[in-house]
């Protein structure tokens, strides 16, 4: 009698064991990446979603001191770029606040019970294109090959000497 | 241009800008080349001690209904996005709101004569809110720039008692709405950082200069103190000016003239 409950105890064991594991593995391996997101159309994070997973904090955490307390704003790993990728747009124009319910940062961080502060100071939309017409930098830009850029023709001659091109940071690429 | 060729690593960052401006105007640099300026410039190379950021204020030039550089401050900084919170009254959120530049009146009793100025963090060599901090959060860039590194900051408000401007305020409430550029949050101190994210992407004016100058006062001088080239420099040479409360010795950035 002992011996059958005990096989039927650990039985049910395994049963609840296994029924935990297959929710948590589902829960785990699903994308937390929403579908109306641009991140929803790229393959990867800049690190390994694994990697990101894990590590995120991390990466946020040491680009925000060489930001804000050294100036260099040409970081690869900034909040306002996960939001600009991570948030979903509401289908009017706007954007879910990327914390909401259901929402890319919520969906594990309410799954694992950590709260999340980064939002009581940092905006949680990317910038709306309007509102950001006041300022010379607007959005976080990096990320985007951006500033200026001129292609010239290669049957058009050089305006500048090689050592101007340098310093002016000029790619040399093949048409 | 054949200037810089001579000295190809003197280049300033000021002048490299330029050149980088001229050569777009110029529209034609090579066969088959993509000429990119971004990141390898000020984005990339973030606050140097070479540079000094300051203002100089010609108070002669302060209109006094003016609020112009205020407005603009706000625009910029996100402040004007901040909701008074519920059943507060005139007087408790006039006191409280986060004012990074304050229009002050002064008038001389004996004279009358009246002088309007626009007050904000002055951008002390030697900023007595970052001696007082407990965290370091209050600190002076390398460019010279006095701001509040919020990850840090406790929300004591030691600094606001310290700084002998009145230039901080204290954020009372939580914030809904903010802009990418200037988070705020609830327990944190901030005050006028000088645009930080425009200088840093390379801007040569403050929000509260380019209003000034749209107004048509040119009362706002934005500039860098290193720089004896610089139109501030140039402008400090020529007339005198003065530092509030120099009797501290803090060295400030913000320069008055006519005061």
């Amino acid at each position: 009698m002992d011996s059958s409950t005990g096989i039927l105890r650990a039985a049910g064991l395994t049963l609840a064991g296994g029924v935990v594991l297959l929710l948590s593995t589902a829960v785990y391996s699903e994308s937390a990446v929403t579908s109306g997101s641009k991140a929803a159309g790229m393959n990867s994070c800049v690190a390994p979603t694994a990697e990101m997973r894990r590590n995120h904090m991390d990466y946020l955490k040491h680009d925000r001191d060489s930001v804000v307390r050294k100036g260099v704003r040409d970081v690869n790993n900034s909040l306002a770029d996960c939001i600009e990728c991570h948030a979903e747009k509401d289908g009017q124009g706007g954007y879910h606040p990327v914390n909401a319910e259901g929402q890319f940062c919520s969906t594990c961080h309410a799954y694992l019970a950590v709260s999340l502060t980064c939002f009581q100071c940092h905006s949680k939309t990317p910038e709306q294109k309007q509102s950001g017409a006041a300022s010379l930098s607007g959005g976080g830009s990096s990320g985007q090959e951006g500033g200026l850029g001129l292609l010239i023709q290669s049957d058009e001659a050089a305006a500048l000497s090689v050592e101007e091109m340098v310093q002016l940071h000029a790619v040399f690429r093949e048409e | 241009m054949s200037g810089n060729r001579e000295q190809p690593k003197e280049i300033k960052r000021r002048e490299f800008i330029g050149m980088t401006v001229l050569a777009a105007g110029a529209a034609s640099v090579a066969p088959g080349i993509l000429l990119t300026v971004a990141h390898a410039t000020a984005e990339a190379e973030g606050a140097s001690s070479e540079v000094r950021w300051g203002l100089l204020i010609d108070s002669n030039k302060c209109a006094e209904s003016c609020n112009a550089c205020v407005d603009a401050c706000n625009r910029e900084n996100g402040i004007d996005l901040l909701q008074r919170p519920q059943g507060q009254g005139d007087e408790m959120w006039d006191a409280q709101r986060p004012q990074w530049i304050r229009k002050v009146k002064l008038k001389d009793n004996q004279t009358g004569e009246v002088t309007n100025l626009p007050m904000m963090c002055q951008h002390c060599e030697f900023p007595p809110c970052v001696d007082v901090c407990p965290t370091a959060a209050s600190f002076k860039r390398a460019d010279g720039i006095v701001l509040v590194d919020r990850h840090t900051c406790i929300g004591c408000r030691y600094c606001m008692m310290a700084c002998p401007y009145k230039a901080r305020s204290f954020i009372h409430q939580n914030v809904e709405q903010q802009t990418l550029r200037s988070p705020r949050g609830k327990g944190c101190v901030e005050s006028c950082n000088l645009c930080v994210h425009r200088i840093d992407a390379g801007a040569t004016t403050t929000a509260c200069q380019d209003a000034c100058d749209k107004d048509g006062h040119q009362a706002i001088l934005f500039g860098d103190l290193r720089d004896p080239e610089s139109a501030l420099s140039k402008a400090l040479r020529e007339k005198s000016s003065r530092q509030i409360r120099a009797d501290l010795e803090l060295n400030t950035g913000v320069r008055y003239t006519s005061l």
